[in-house]
């Protein structure tokens, strides 16, 4: 029996000794000489999870009385998650290094975070749900304040640590009213107390407290303040890494609870979700107009994103879960290349992180100015790049849901959005020449690939995703029934 | 050669690619041949489109030379040209040669400039032949990328506020178009466009928010596609990006502008808003009539007092395109020949008036109708040509500018006497505009010191009008070559959409009964 059950969480109990023991390895010995060395074994070391997991064969296998559940739709959630992160994890290190930020707890921080991420996709219970969470913020709140003589940094981690506790206490509250009007804390358990008709007030209620917490998790307006001081605060390897693996994880959290616990009443919590996607689409428009510093304007970007994302969740169908995972892996890929840019953005050495500082960036370096150019119109959601596919699968799951005011909103929001990725586009391409060059040739050639390869996608995903869109819909299927 | 259009398609993005990708330094030789490549990549888009002319069936209504391929999401990768879409394919291989030529003398990052032009022919072509919604949405859409970065980096002093609003506002029409083809793809269960064009959209009526809507859901996919067509066009009052766009843009981005992008709104209604939604457009039409007899009259008093000679012929071209939409929702077979034509003609001669506008500003740098006067003294074959397609922009009997003008008329007299009597006088004021533009630029003394040494045109610049004078002329003399083409295919395009109209209305007559 036990056998059993380790076998099916034998890719996180891979990652979580690898991650301790490298800790105990890292103590004893070399310390933060090990460091550049660790990133690139915790990443490789990810990369063959996500192989194991990603062929693993299919089917549904269900561990410790169903409170780990390993199925289509949390293996395709963690190969996005483990990919993402093992890919962030190698363009940081050249980055942290020069600034002295290596430090050896930062692969393993990164590594124990994916563990949670992992448990998270693969919770069918509350109380996993809530281990697997925690187990993800703690070590992001210490990777936010790893630059420990920086009032910012230090500033980020301490407001994620407080705001987070607060989600938490949300999450918390509505489990235990869920339970209470349950009885149970295993999702199987509570989608059969929470059916259409005979719903109780009380669950209700907890309905909406997990929702806040999980949408808290995702940076869903109105519990996106945290973004934009983190997303500024942390150092920018830091950052990428926030604005990719997490939110894929927190997607496929938000989706399983909604899906695998309640079922069965849809319709409650279809329309409070469309609601925190109408208010995240507009508000990450509009508020990035005034930005100038790129990692906050990366930030709400990020929170109009996961309004599209959250656009397919409130559709309630399979295809709705289809179109939300398919969208997060592109966000995830854009999002990769577009921090590559970002980390490459330097003058004399030094990080800069204010977009007019792009002046006439295009002259300079044309390759690198072309492909932020196709990753900016993707982000924009503007055709033929794969960012436009991504909205127009979201989009669709609203209509067939119904929910053809939102899609009217969600593309009247993408066209006030357009403005801002268009305005670094007009730096890069338009701008006048005077202001302080930023460096040539920064950046190492590893950074230089995942600009690329993330704006290639871009482009020649649309021929055929590269098989995502069948995964995802085997994934969403198996989500939804 | 089964995937033809494919070819043509694709020949200026391979051109684009091969340039982005092999072609490295800034000297003067890579800018020679870029523009090299670039001219003979267009020239032979020309001569490999001459296929699909010669090898088109005029008779044939149906879709040719179709392409057909799976694509994700359950579209399709779907190609097709019919006699409503095969000339402005023509059209667009025509004039992309002459618009590389054109730019000639650009020496301010010419490679960028040349994969630019390169990719939106590509895109260009794509949005006459696509026959899958999405396909079409992605070609339409697409194209605002490079004519964004055209008018941002060629442009003139306000450019950078010209690309900004031709992005924005073009982009905004455009999204409400795509909810309502997710809309489509729902109702239909397919985006494949042969198979839309014989879906009946619902057409009872119903109220949305209190609103009580004529028409059903035929008349809201109308508007969202109105939208986006009516931006694109421009019609009044959502014309105001283009002159800012036509001003500030460079002379061959102009002539782009002018010559295919505008005519993309009108290939749209005649491809969805009239087939498909014939509720909708039964619903709508009076109003497109008024407002494009509104846009004839306003646009061309707006037009005679401008200052800017871009901005003249910017405000022409508005007024011009009034006539195409009024005679495409007369919906008779005059009309649609009519629109046809005159979006034809227009790419002609638009084209060839913001070349001779490009002509002297070359030279002067300066497009103030002022800082001109007396140019015939000095420039004598430009004076014959400007005059020519001045008089064609008036729509003189001979060129070809006079057969649209007259077939859409006389298609909307016989729908609405009081539209057609009020955009007539529109051809009045286009001769008092016209020809008094050319009264000041042209005609008088030499006296500006300034224009004293001003040269005639070069043998590259004669050599890029050549084709356009012979296209102007022998449309306007023998009109035959365009409306043999597009007739069949045009008659039943009327045909299907009375037949749609009245079985709409028999199946709402049903319903009420």
């Amino acid at each position: 029996m036990i056998q059993a059950d380790l076998n099916v969480i034998l890719p996180e109990i891979m990652l979580a000794v690898y991650a301790m023991a490298a800790l105990l390895v890292a103590v004893y010995t070399g310390k933060d000489k090990l460091a550049p060395m660790l990133v690139w074994l915790t990443a490789a070391g990810m990369v063959i999870i996500a192989a194991i997991v990603g062929l693993s064969g299919d089917g549904t296998n269900v561990a410790f009385g169903g409170m780990f559940v390993d199925d289509a739709f949390s293996r395709f959630a963690k190969v996005t998650i483990l990919l993402s992160a093992a890919a962030v994890l190698v363009m940081s290190q050249d980055y942290m290094t020069r600034r002295g930020l290596l430090r050896f707890e930062y692969p393993i921080l990164v590594a124990l975070a994916s563990v949670g991420m992992m448990m998270m996709v693969s919770a069918g219970d509350l109380m996993a749900l809530y281990m697997g969470l925690e187990l993800q913020s703690l070590a992001l709140y210490v990777v936010a304040s790893l630059r420990r003589d920086s009032a910012k940094s230090t500033e980020a981690g301490l407001k994620y640590f407080v705001l987070g506790a607060l989600s938490s206490g949300l999450l918390l509250y509505g489990a235990s009213l869920v339970y209470g009007y349950s009885g149970t804390t295993l999702f199987s358990g509570i989608i059969q107390a929470a059916q259409h008709g005979e719903v109780s007030l009380g669950m209700l209620f907890g309905l909406i407290f997990v929702i806040s917490g999980l949408a808290f998790k995702v940076s869903a307006v109105p519990f996106h303040m945290w973004t934009p001081d983190v997303y500024e605060g942390s150092p920018t390897p830091v950052t990428a890494f926030f604005a990719t693996a997490p939110k894929m994880a927190a997607m496929g959290l938000f989706a399983r609870v909604a899906h695998d616990a309640f079922g069965g009443i849809v319709a409650d919590w279809s329309q409070v979700i469309a609601l925190l996607s109408l208010l995240s689409m507009f508000l990450g428009a509009v508020a990035a107009i005034g930005q100038t510093n790129i990692k906050r304007l990366m930030a709400y970007s990020s929170i109009a994103h996961m309004g599209y994302a959250l656009m397919g969740l409130a559709a309630g169908t399979a295809f709705g879960v289809q179109a939300l995972l398919v969208y997060m892996v592109i966000y995830v890929t854009m999002n990769v290349g577009t921090f590559a840019f970002i980390l490459m953005m330097e003058k004399d050495g030094q990080p800069v992180t204010d977009i007019r500082s792009l002046g006439m960036y295009s002259k300079r370096e044309p390759g690198r100015a072309l492909a932020m150019l196709v990753l900016l119109f993707s982000l924009a959601g503007v055709p033929p790049m794969l960012g436009f596919f991504g909205k127009l699968y979201v989009l669709r799951a609203a209509y067939d849901a119904g929910l053809a005011w939102l899609a009217i909103a969600g593309v009247v929001a993408s066209v006030i959005g357009a403005f801002y990725y268009l305005r670094i586009v007009y730096y890069m391409y338009f701008g006048d020449d005077e202001s302080e060059a930023l460096d040539q040739g920064s950046g190492t050639p590893v950074l230089w690939g995942f600009l690329m390869a993330s704006a290639a996608v871009m482009v020649l995903g649309i021929i055929n995703m590269f098989g995502v869109e069948g995964a995802a819909a085997a994934a969403a299927a198996v989500l939804v029934n | 050669m089964d995937n033809l259009l494919s070819i043509v398609t694709f020949i200026p993005a391979v051109a684009a690619a091969i340039l982005a990708l092999l072609l490295r330094g800034d000297d003067e030789d890579a800018r020679r041949n870029a523009k090299w490549v670039a001219l003979f990549a267009t020239s032979a888009t020309f001569l490999v489109s001459l296929f699909i002319l010669f090898g088109f069936d005029p008779q044939n209504t149906g879709f040719q030379f179709v392409e057909e391929g799976e694509w994700l999401l359950g579209l399709q990768y779907k190609m097709g040209v019919d006699g409503i879409s095969i000339l402005f394919v023509m059209l667009t291989t025509f004039m992309m040669p002459l618009v590389i030529a054109a730019s000639w003398d650009v020496t301010h990052r010419v490679k960028e400039y040349m994969i630019a032009f390169l990719l939106l022919e590509t895109l260009m072509l794509g949005v006459f032949m696509a026959l899958d919604l999405v396909l079409f949405y992605l070609f339409f859409e697409a194209g605002l990328i490079p004519m964004f970065l055209i008018i941002g980096i060629w442009g003139g002093k306000e450019r950078i506020y010209a690309s900004f609003k031709f992005f924005l506002y073009t982009f905004l029409g455009s999204v409400l178009m795509l909810v309502a083809m997710v809309g489509m793809f729902s109702d239909a269960g397919t985006t494949d466009i042969t198979a839309l064009l014989t879906h009946e959209f619902g057409s009872e009526d119903f109220s949305v928010l209190g609103i009580h809507i004529v028409g059903g859901m035929q008349t809201l996919m109308w508007l969202a596609f109105f939208a986006s067509f009516a931006v694109k066009m421009p019609m009044w009052p959502v014309h105001t990006w283009l002159p800012d766009a036509h001003v500030q843009a460079p002379t061959a981005g102009s002539v782009v502008l002018a010559a295919i992008l505008l005519k993309m709104g009108g290939y749209g209604f005649l491809r969805f808003s009239l087939p498909m939604f014939p509720v909708g457009s039964e619903v709508m039409g009076p109003l497109v009539l008024w407002m494009s007899a509104i846009a004839i009259v306003y646009t061309s008093l707006v037009a005679l007092v401008q200052e800017d000679m871009k901005k003249l012929i910017a405000y022409s071209s508005v007024a011009h395109m009034g006539f195409v939409t009024m005679g495409i929702f007369a919906a008779n077979q005059q009309g649609i020949d009519g629109a046809i034509f005159q979006m034809i003609s227009h790419g002609f001669i638009s084209g060839a008036l913001f070349l001779c506008v490009g002509v002297i500003y070359d030279r002067m740098h300066t497009r103030d109708i002022d800082a001109y006067g007396g140019l015939v003294n000095r420039m004598p074959a430009y004076a014959l040509i400007f005059m020519l397609f001045t008089m064609a922009n008036v729509g003189l009997p001979g060129t070809s500018g006079f057969v649209g003008e007259f077939l859409t008329l006389m298609a909307v007299f016989q729908v609405n006497t009081w539209v057609a009597a009020v955009a007539t006088t529109g051809v009045i004021f286009s001769a008092g505009y016209a020809l008094w533009l050319y009264r000041r630029v042209v005609m008088g003394d030499l006296i500006k010191e300034s224009l004293k040494s001003i040269t005639d045109m070069t043998r590259r610049e004669r050599a890029i009008f050549a084709p356009l004078v012979v296209m102007t002329i022998l449309l306007g003399v023998y009109p035959s070559l365009v409306t043999d083409i597009i007739g069949p295919s045009v008659e039943a395009l009327v045909g299907n959409y009375e037949t749609a109209l009245a079985s709409a209305k028999a199946a709402v007559q049903h319903a009420s009964n």
